[in-house]
Parts: structure tokens; C-alpha cells; sequence
């Protein structure tokens, strides 16, 4: 394609739409980049001086980024093995399991979250549960507590890892296992070299749709950790809502959608060079 | 075969697990809400509608609904429009950087959402725009927008362009062969995405946290804040009502274009 090939008419129709994210979305964006480096009419970084001299940012970001990394690692821990039998199932158990996927990534995260609140308390589901299968003498406190949090966002973002990793498993053809175990290859290496690297587009997906989703939570940290456990997310919302200190808001956004967007950046461009390799 | 008999059982283990926990909150939420008691016991000791007729009585509830199905109907709509136009452009036209401008499109679903409300609210205050209706929309068309250009796109792209050229052939006019021909062909695609937008419009928090005024307040940020203040029953009946609406939702859209779509990613 050459750059000097005039648009057609046809091109015309993307512009309302592209004029829009544009005006509403693009420039606010830039102007948030710019007020941050540029607060009182002069180029300064002060603010993010400020922001990264300051220990409890670091506990922050930290918490921010571990929060994330462990909901993602038990997401796929334990979606990927889901996703297969999803595509193993027969057709009408499929039906039903797609059922308990969709229906639950359309609920509003609120009402999960509140749900997950009950469920997490001290004589509440879980530890009534773990209590009667004999595995915790006394009720753990899971509410406002780490764990707590992650068991609630891994349950919110799983539909996010299992879809993406079920859509590739089912394009696998089974003829090529069958073909990996005539050659004489075993259950364990055909999984390895046959298997693992056909799933890899779907858990590249997964993953970072779980991580970035995870990295920006808001309502779920709030209602499941409270103000005990800071993220980058309650920070912000904290700066600006509350505390009325825009220079740290707009400091603490900018960490925050680098974050964000490096991890996007870093999938798209695992997927391009996977692509380029098979 | 010990190995892949272990695989198996590892598999459905993990689906089994998977499916309880998913359910699990839904079944939670209006298992509360039937119950008479005011705290979260469980199971409930009787069965009981009070939390149900005290929706009734809540002022600030009912204008919030409306104004969250509003505001998710208009920025589905708007969206639908500019996104299926934006697609068009994309699958048909001829222009340099196409695949940037399908990326910066879907772009926003990328990006934070609190940093996203943030800076709409920073660029409509320096607008001087104060009116929270509007601004809601301006944010919600943003995040619901990416949806429609993302999933037409889709279908746009394995759409045979020559069926339209056989309808004019057969005496069609041109919008009358877009209308007869490529509208039935789409018309899961506008479906599955504007469910998709209409729902992530409904459970917007974060870009709507910073679009509210005390008077026009979403659903979910007037539901965060019963939590933060009185969290009793009341809260598990609307969500039972949310619960039963997404439900209603998924089936009508079950039976339009089948479930399988809708788990397309």
C-alpha cells in the first residue's frame, strides 16, 4: 500500500466515528499526559519527583501490580484447564457451560462484588465451607483481607481467560495429536510440542485481558479490601474525589496507564512475532 | 492410559470449580434477597419479600434506573451508527493506516477506565461543560463505541461483497440492496455488540464516578454508595432485579442469534 493513494469516498464514513473518539476521547487523554508535566503553566516534573521520592507510592504501585499478577496467575492456572473441557463437552453441555460463562461476565461487577462480600465473611459460604470439609478449625478472615480480594477479582475476570483459550482450543484439529502418537510421541511431549504452542495465541489473549482488567479494578478492591489495601485505581479515585489533590490524581493516572498500556503493547507484539514464527 | 486419565479428571476438576464460584455470587445475591432477615444470613431463615417492596420506597432509585437505561440506550444507539459507518469505511475504503485507525478505535477498551473518567472530566471542565446528563453520554459513547466498530467489523470482513452486486444486477438500487441484502447479514453482529454496549453502559463505575452530579447518579454508583452507607438486604434485591434482567437480555438474545456468538472472543 502507498501513502500517496488518495482516501476514496467510501473512507469518508470513518470519520464521524474517528472525529469522535478523537475530540472525546484522544484529547482529553493528551491533555491528562500534558497537565501532568505541565501543571501551572511551565514545564515541570515535580509532581512525578514527588510521586516516586514517596515510599508509600512505591507500596502502591507494588500492591497495584502484585494484586494483578496473582489474579492473572491463578485465572490461568485454573482456566486453561477449564477452557479444554469446554471444548471437550458434548453439544448440549457446551450450551450449558458457555451458559455459566456469559451469564455471569453480563452481571454488573457491583452486584459480584456485594455477593462476594457475603460469601467472604466470617460465617459466611466459604468459611463455613472449608470448616465442614475439615480443612480450617477456626473461620479465616478473608474479608478486607488480600486473599479475599484476589478470590473475588479471579472470580469476576475468569470468563476473560477461559473464553479467549476455549476459542482456540476448539479450532485444534485432533488429527494432529492422532498424527503426533502415530510418530510415537507420548501423552506429556504431545501436549508440549503439539498442544501448548497451538493454545498460546488464546492464553496471550486471556492474559492480557485479565492483567490490564485486573491492574485498573476499582469497585472490587473497594468493597472486598477497603481502604487497608491501596491501589494505584482507589488512589486516583481517592486524589480526586475526596482529597482534592489533582496534582497526585493526574501523577498516579499517568503510572497508571503506563502500566496498562506497556502490558497491552507487550501482547500485541508477543502475538505479531508468534504469527511471524508458525 | 494413567496420564491422560489424570488430565481428564484435572480438566473437569478445574470446570467444576470454575462453574460453582462463577454461579455462586448470583445464587448469593438472591438467596439474600428473599430472605426476612436483615442481616446476610444463610440460608435464610423465612422467606420474605420486604426487600423487594422497600425498593419501592427508596427516592433516588427509580430516577437512577431510568437514567442508566437511558443513558445505556443512547450511547448503544449512537454508537451502533458511528461504529457500523466507522467499519464500512474500514472493510470497503481505500486509506493509508487502516490498522492504525481500527487500533485507536477499539483503543479506549485498552485503557483504564478510572484514567479514561478522569480525563473527560478534566477536558469537560476546561469546556466549561457542566451538565452531568450529557457529559455521562460523552463518556458512555466512548466505551461503548470500540464494542460495535470491534464486532461489525468482524462480521463485515466475511462478508461476500459480491452478493450486492448481484441484487443490483437483479434490478436492486443500491441502498435498497444494502438494506434487502447486508442489513439480515449483520444483524447478529448489531445484536451480540449492542448487548455488549448496552450492558457495559448499565455497569459502567468508573468513568461514570467522575460524570455524576448529586442529583443524576448512575445505578451502580447509587448502589456503592447504599453499600458504603446502609448495606442491608435492599441492595441483594435490585441485584436479584439486575440478575433477572441479564437474564431476560441473554435468552431474547439466545434465541435471535444463538449463544455461541455470544461467547465469541
Amino acid at each position: 500500500m502507498t501513502a500517496t493513494r488518495r482516501p476514496d469516498a467510501i473512507s469518508l464514513l470513518a470519520l464521524p466515528g474517528a472525529l469522535y473518539l478523537a475530540v472525546a476521547f484522544a484529547m482529553p487523554m493528551a491533555l491528562l499526559l500534558i497537565t501532568s508535566v505541565y501543571p501551572e503553566s511551565r514545564l515541570s516534573i515535580d509532581g512525578y519527583a514527588r510521586f516516586f521520592r514517596d515510599p508509600f507510592s512505591w507500596t502502591v504501585m507494588w500492591n497495584t501490580i502484585k494484586a494483578a499478577l496473582l489474579t492473572t496467575a491463578i485465572c490461568l492456572l485454573v482456566g486453561y484447564p477449564a477452557a479444554f473441557a469446554v471444548a471437550r463437552a458434548t453439544a448440549a453441555l457446551q450450551a450449558l457451560l458457555l451458559v455459566a460463562l456469559v451469564l455471569p461476565l453480563s452481571v454488573g461487577v457491583v452486584v459480584k462484588a456485594f455477593a462476594w462480600t457475603i460469601l467472604l465473611r466470617s460465617d459466611g459460604v466459604v468459611n463455613r465451607l472449608l470448616m465442614a470439609a475439615g480443612l480450617i478449625e477456626e473461620p479465616l478472615r478473608l474479608l478486607f483481607t488480600q486473599p479475599g480480594l484476589i478470590l473475588g477479582a479471579v472470580n469476576v475476570f475468569l470468563p476473560f481467560m477461559v473464553l479467549p483459550i476455549f476459542s482456540v482450543v476448539k479450532l485444534i484439529d485432533p488429527r494432529l495429536l492422532e498424527a503426533a502418537a502415530t510418530l510415537g510421541s507420548g501423552p506429556v511431549d504431545r501436549f508440549v510440542r503439539v498442544t501448548l504452542p497451538l493454545t498460546m495465541p488464546g492464553v496471550v489473549a486471556g492474559v492480557a485481558f485479565v492483567f490490564s482488567m485486573s491492574v485498573s479494578m476499582y469497585v472490587i478492591p473497594t468493597l472486598l479490601v477497603g481502604d487497608r489495601y491501596k491501589t494505584l485505581s482507589t488512589l486516583i479515585a481517592r486524589s480526586f474525589l475526596f482529597m482534592r489533590d489533582r496534582p497526585l490524581g493526574s501523577t498516579a493516572s499517568v503510572v497508571l496507564l503506563v502500566i496498562a498500556v506497556a502490558v497491552v503493547v507487550a501482547s500485541a507484539m508477543t502475538t505479531r512475532s508468534y504469527q511471524r514464527s508458525h | 492410559m494413567p496420564i491422560e486419565r489424570a488430565a481428564l479428571v484435572l480438566i473437569w476438576t478445574a470446570m467444576a470449580g470454575v462453574v460453582v464460584t462463577l454461579l455462586a455470587p448470583l445464587v448469593v445475591a438472591v438467596a439474600v434477597s428473599v430472605s426476612s432477615s436483615p442481616v446476610f444470613n444463610l440460608p435464610p431463615p423465612e422467606l420474605s419479600l420486604r426487600w423487594y417492596r422497600r425498593t419501592l420506597s427508596l427516592r433516588e432509585l427509580w430516577p437512577s434506573a431510568r437514567l442508566s437505561v437511558e443513558i445505556a440506550l443512547l450511547s448503544t444507539g449512537i454508537s451502533l451508527v458511528l461504529g457500523t459507518l466507522c467499519a464500512m469505511a474500514v472493510s470497503r475504503g481505500r486509506f493509508p493506516g487502516k490498522t492504525a485507525v481500527v487500533t485507536f478505535m477499539v483503543s479506549p477498551l485498552m485503557m483504564p477506565g478510572l484514567v479514561v473518567g478522569v480525563a473527560i472530566l478534566q477536558a469537560l471542565r476546561e469546556v466549561g461543560l457542566r451538565n452531568a446528563y450529557a457529559g455521562l453520554l460523552i463518556g458512555h459513547v466512548v466505551i461503548t463505541l470500540p464494542y460495535v466498530t470491534r464486532t461489525v467489523l468482524a462480521s463485515l470482513s466475511l462478508f461476500d461483497f459480491t452478493l450486492i452486486e448481484a441484487a443490483r444486477t437483479l434490478g436492486c438500487s443500491y441502498p435498497r440492496a444494502l438494506l434487502k441484502v447486508m442489513v439480515p447479514v449483520l444483524a447478529p453482529a448489531f445484536l451480540t455488540s449492542g448487548l455488549f454496549a448496552f450492558l457495559a453502559s448499565m455497569d459502567n463505575y468508573p468513568i461514570s464516578i467522575f460524570l455524576v452530579d448529586a442529583r443524576n447518579k448512575t445505578l451502580p454508583i447509587l448502589m456503592l454508595q447504599y453499600l458504603e452507607e446502609s448495606p442491608d438486604p435492599t441492595i441483594a434485591a435490585i441485584s436479584a432485579g439486575l440478575i433477572l434482567l441479564t437474564i431476560v437480555v441473554l435468552l431474547a438474545a439466545d434465541r435471535l442469534v444463538g449463544l455461541r456468538r455470544l461467547a465469541d472472543f
